[in-house]
């Protein structure tokens, strides 16, 4: 919210500098994203008196003799239409900063330091400024907004700095007001904290006013809905003569970021940067049968907005209607119907409480918003709508721009505006903080805030005032103290009271930090992806219509439909990554993530979905194949101290004959494979890459297990190799599998060569294992395991047609 | 006489053969030859003369065998020397000819390492966990009730502005911040709870400094007696061991509707020390986190008589202390899995 100084100072006496009141502010929950000096970019323009004007021949320029007081006296060339000899206007001397504009005079492009120059041949010290070269406008200062110079009052003296005359010496504060503090919108509200925080007196706005309007007679308003409506206040003002509003309040209002429009529409908007209250008026002559009924639209009911666009309405919308239907969306924006217009004779202001909620609701069903709606969403107190009722008759009649009639309607539902006692002990308020704020710092704290303290030993009572509908409880008084007490009081303290709790990792936690770690140390990088992907991510992968990961949890708001599904897998964004870094030039490595994947029991949802926790690894580069993520994939089973299998798999994204999946104890937990060259070519892979993807979520029962030594045998291993010729379509994991079956000594069997070609018949293929025989209690005999072996051979040949390589 | 004359001649000249040839020696294959051609018992030069001993008259061969003796010991100390001094030669060769470049790259032998986020995460938790705070996790799809209504922001309450939030259904939603997982170890511990919960939680806000998805961690005590210097002494203390002994805290009034008060906390900068740079952006203080002492509201909805009980929370980044704390720039690249960006967290 903006707020300039100037104004602010209305109501408090600041003797601070602006930098200290926003020190000030910050430290007690105010806190100030910007404080803009508004004359910050301009200096060294002073008022300058033209002595001397006479124009260059066959030019539109004038050479000026420009008296600047103590700064001299300089002779200037002005092509301005409205130089004359004897005006004032804003000399920017030699060095100065100023705006520098378009050659329509007009156009801001930036900023310009004059020098001296010539212009035909004459000299020139310095430059004659219009309102726009020094930043101003209109609104801001009367006759700024003219395409020539600026004329300044005749009693500017010669020489003087022109800003604090223009009003280019304005602080303005744009503060971030939090949700709990609706009251503080508004200028009037951060004058009650500054007063507070400087220990100064709030200055309340004028409300007095004096009747002299004709009455509205028959004026009635009903209110159908009180509870989306509890206040409903409207005041009669005739002889209404629209116009300008005075310089001073469109200045004010183009400072906050408001156009002025005309003095009766300004005043509702004033009053709202003021005090917080959104009003309205109506054109008095128009509200069809003199009066007013606030209800719940109809179903179907139609409103066009003084924007122009219409909206059909229901009755979860709140609408303020005449006697023939609606004039104004509550709270949101009046009817172009009941509209201001220049020749409006009376009007009638509505200053009312409307539920937040409802409002909030409404004003984002519609897609309809407005300043007016957005401080009812924020909340809107009671208490500001007699006050800001009364601040804008007084306004109507400072400015003269209509009689404030006697007809006054208030309705509402006998909601008190006083102060609400409230009670709490003063050592529970200090318990909150930790410290013991002394009684006399309590007082002086909360009489700043208009709390009225009393204290009586440890009982204190407050009053909180009707803006303060934050008040509910006694730390909201400790959170009262201490921002105005200061935080820097708190003294840290170390869970003096809290008894010893013993913490750390679940063994859940430990293992996915162990898995973690080993993937590391086998060289992998662990990346980070977000959980949500796109629909197209599960084109890529090419997955059937019927594939589990297509049933997918949608976002329904999503911020693109790239983001828009909950992942049923990490694979796709994995392979967006490898692509990603094959992009940039790095054409080996391995990535890893362990994140979840999201599977609802139905679609739609109706309970919380299971998050799986999923690990997923791609390697990439020369050095890798299918058997080095396999061999990742067995590190993890070993960590896990478990085992898996790996049976061949056909899936839609890998190469149909380099995947396999995953098994442990025969339950499928995962898979891995090369990326099909489809998918490669699709993001553009310059070198193949290997995925895998294992259900962590499945292995749950491994974790934390202790490994549990196993003695070792007192005698030497016996090795033996066995080349082997067999079919080619028989795979190393059945020969090994027959191998390690056929006889219990076999502790290792490890495939070292695979050979076909011209020593061996076609459609053959020879392998050769070493098999490692452990002894158990006793030693070998001499022929012990030749009879082993020839057992294994036995077996080899009976079952899989084996032979040994001669 | 004579005899004895040529025997020493004899020997003399053996002497300056063996001086000749030693000179030019340059291979210690060559000089072990050498050494035969002279030394060895049978075909030796010096061996002959041993050999030629019988046939020295009795009375001289005593003299005889001492000369020779002399000899021999004369020239197997001879070789010795050629021999050390060749071998020194020769391995002074093989080193030189195995010179390398220590300037070439090394042999790959890298591990991998923990994304940044992680790191922060491992970090905290350690020390978390030895102030006695367990690690709860939960679900990254949080309902309404959750991750709102109970943490004091019901439907429609303005404070649901501070985060545009994901919705799944009009029930479930993506979790907005950690803060949810209070709820649920509240609703089914009893007090003394220390937890801690990290996680990832989700904003509809991408931009250049916003990611739509990021990791909190959220922390809560609650007890009997805790106060708002609680948590300022345990802040403190964090900050410290993750930012430098010398770190110190502020806190500043805040809102969130969980907490009252509520603060934001500070920390001094840790790049000037509190003079003003542009990590600070000239102020000496760095936002690092939000914290308060838990509404009673929040207690109340889970259970817990806030007349006896109270406590404190806090919800810390974790991206923006890594960003914080390596100096990383952008929050998006710690999405992109780019290995040049991973590499330098090892």
């Amino acid at each position: 919210m903006l707020v300039p100084l100037s104004w602010l100072k209305d109501y408090v006496d600041i003797d601070v500098t602006p930098q200290e009141l926003e020190e000030k502010l910050f430290s007690c929950g105010f806190e100030v994203d910007e404080l803009i000096e508004t004359g910050a970019d301009i200096h060294d323009v002073v008022v300058g008196l033209v002595e001397k004007c006479e124009p260059i021949p066959d030019t539109h320029l004038h050479v000026c003799s420009v008296n600047a007081g103590e700064h001299g006296t300089f002779q200037v060339c002005c092509g301005a239409d409205n130089v004359r000899e004897g005006g004032k206007y804003p000399l920017a001397l030699v060095g100065a900063q100023v705006i520098e504009t378009a050659k329509d005079h007009m156009t801001v492009t930036g900023l310009m330091t004059i020098k001296k120059g010539k212009l035909r041949g004459i000299d020139s010290e310095g430059m004659l400024c219009s309102g726009t070269e020094l930043g101003l406008t209109e609104e801001l200062y009367p006759g700024a907004g003219y395409n020539g110079l600026l004329e300044l009052p005749a009693d500017a003296v010669p020489g003087q700095d022109v800003k604090p005359i223009v009003g280019l010496d304005e602080w303005i504060y744009n503060i971030e007001i939090t949700a709990n503090r609706p009251d503080c919108q508004c200028i009037l509200g951060i004058a009650r904290e500054v007063a507070a925080a400087l220990n100064k007196e709030l200055k309340m706005p004028a409300t007095d006013y004096t009747v002299t309007g004709t009455p509205n007679e028959g004026f009635s308003v009903t209110v159908e809905a009180p509870d989306l409506c509890p206040r409903y206040i409207g005041h009669y003002v005739s002889d209404v003569k629209i116009g300008e509003s005075p310089a001073w309040m469109k200045r004010r209002l183009a400072l906050v970021g408001n156009n002025a429009i005309s003095n009766i529409v300004d005043i509702t908007n004033y009053v709202m940067k003021e005090i917080g209250q959104p009003m309205h008026a109506f054109d008095g002559n128009f509200l069809r049968g003199n009066r007013i009924i606030v209800r719940r639209a109809k179903e179907g009911e139609k409103i066009v907005t003084l924007d122009e666009k219409e909206f059909t309405l229901n009755p979860e919308n709140l609408v303020i209607c005449d006697s023939e239907g609606p004039v104004a969306l509550a709270g949101i924006m009046g009817g172009l119907n009941s509209e201001i217009r220049s020749d409006t004779t009376a009007v009638t202001f509505e200053a009312a409480k409307f539920m937040r909620d409802n409002i909030r609701r409404s004003s984002r069903a519609l897609g309809q918003s407005s300043d007016s709606s957005a401080a009812f969403s924020k909340g809107i107190y009671e208490y500001t709508t007699v006050l800001a009722m009364n601040r804008a008759l007084h306004l109507v009649e400072e400015l003269g721009c209509g009689r404030v009639s006697a007809t006054h309607v208030d309705v509402n539902t006998g909601n008190s505006l006083e102060k609400r006692e409230m009670k709490a002990s003063v050592r529970k308020v200090n318990g909150v903080l930790g410290i013991t704020i002394p009684d006399e710092d309590i007082i002086r704290i909360l009489s700043g805030l208009q709390m009225e303290p009393v204290l009586n030993g440890d009982e204190l009572t407050i009053k909180i005032p009707p803006y303060r509908e934050d008040m509910e409880a006694y730390p909201d008084i400790a959170e009262e103290l201490i921002r105005m007490y200061g935080y820097d009081h708190v003294k840290p303290t170390f869970l003096d009271s809290a008894r010893v709790t013993s913490g750390g990792r679940s063994v859940r936690q430990k293992a996915e930090l162990e898995i973690r770690k080993m993937l590391c140390g086998l060289g992998a990088y662990e990346c980070m992806h977000y959980s949500f992907f796109s629909p197209s991510d599960l084109d890529l992968l090419r997955l059937p219509e019927d594939a589990p990961e297509r049933k997918t949890i949608r976002i329904l708001n999503p911020i693109n439909e790239e983001l828009s599904l909950m992942r049923t897998t990490l694979a796709a964004q994995m392979i967006a990554a490898v692509s990603r870094n094959q992009k940039k030039a790095i054409l080996e490595g391995r990535l890893f993530e362990i994140g979840s994947t999201f599977y609802a029991k139905e679609l739609p949802l109706q309970d919380y979905p299971e998050e799986r926790t999923t690990l997923c690894a791609a390697v990439f580069g020369e050095e890798e194949d299918f058997f080095t993520l396999k061999g990742i994939a067995e590190n993890l089973a070993e960590l896990l101290h478990t085992s898996f299998t790996f049976e061949p798999v056909q899936k839609t994204f890998l190469h149909p004959y380099r995947g396999a999946k995953i098994l442990r104890n025969g339950e499928e937990i995962g898979w891995l494979g090369q990326l099909s060259y489809e998918i490669q070519k699709d993001v553009d892979l310059r070198v193949p890459a290997y995925l895998m993807e294992i259900g962590l979520y499945h292995l749950e029962d491994c974790y934390g297990t202790t490994p549990f030594f196993s003695p070792l045998s007192r005698y030497p291993d016996e090795k033996r190799d066995l080349a082997l010729v067999m079919d080619r379509e028989i795979t190393c994991g059945e020969v090994e599998e027959a191998i390690r079956s056929a006889c219990r000594y076999v502790t290792d069997v490890t495939l070292f060569d695979v050979y076909e070609g011209a020593q061996i018949l076609t459609g053959k293929k020879s392998m050769a294992f070493t098999v490692t025989f452990t002894p158990g209690e006793e030693d070998f005999g001499p022929d012990a395991v030749d009879g082993y072996v020839d057992k294994i051979l036995r077996k080899l040949k009976y079952t899989l047609a084996i032979e040994l390589r001669s | 006489m004579a005899e004895q004359n040529g025997l020493r001649d004899r020997l003399e000249a053996i002497r300056d053969e063996i001086r000749q040839s030693v000179r030019g020696m340059d291979s210690s294959k060559a000089a072990y030859d050498l050494r035969k051609s002279f030394l060895d018992s049978k075909k030796g030069k010096i061996g002959q003369l041993m050999k030629e001993m019988k046939n020295i008259p009795a009375e001289q061969r005593a003299e005889y065998g001492k000369s020779v003796n002399e000899l021999k010991n004369w020239a197997q100390e001879r070789f010795d020397e050629l021999d050390r001094s060749l071998k020194e030669k020769e391995m002074q060769l093989r080193y030189e000819s195995e010179k390398i470049d220590v300037t070439m790259p090394a042999v790959k032998m890298r591990p991998g390492n923990l994304h940044p986020v992680t790191l922060v995460r491992e970090e905290l938790i350690d020390i978390f966990a030895g102030m006695g705070f367990e690690i709860f996790e939960g679900s990254e799809v949080e309902n309404d009730y959750y991750n709102f209504t109970a943490l004091n922001t019901p439907q429609d309450h303005p404070a649901r502005d501070m985060q545009d939030t994901f919705y799944l259904s009009k029930e479930f939603l993506l979790r907005t911040q950690t803060s949810s997982g209070q709820i649920h170890v509240m609703e089914n511990s009893k007090p003394p709870i220390k937890i801690l919960s990290p996680g990832k939680v989700f904003r509809s806000d991408d931009d250049a400094t916003h990611s739509p998805m990021f990791s909190q961690m959220e922390g809560l005590v609650v007890d009997e007696g805790i106060t708002l210097g609680d948590l300022k002494g345990m802040l403190d203390l964090f900050v410290q061991k993750i930012f430098g002994e010398q770190t110190t805290t502020r806190l500043r009034p805040s809102y969130f509707p969980f907490t009252e008060p509520s603060v934001e906390v500070d920390v001094s900068c840790f790049s000037c020390g509190g003079a003003g740079c542009s990590l600070c952006k000239g102020t000496g203080w760095i936002e690092v986190l939000g914290a308060g002492v838990v509404n009673r509201k929040v207690l109340e909805n889970c259970g817990i008589d806030p007349d006896r009980y109270s406590g404190f929370a806090f919800g810390i980044g974790l991206e923006r202390i890594a960003m914080l704390r390596y100096g990383i720039p952008n929050i998006k690249l710690l999405f992109e899995s780019d290995i040049k960006v991973l590499k330098q967290f090892y």
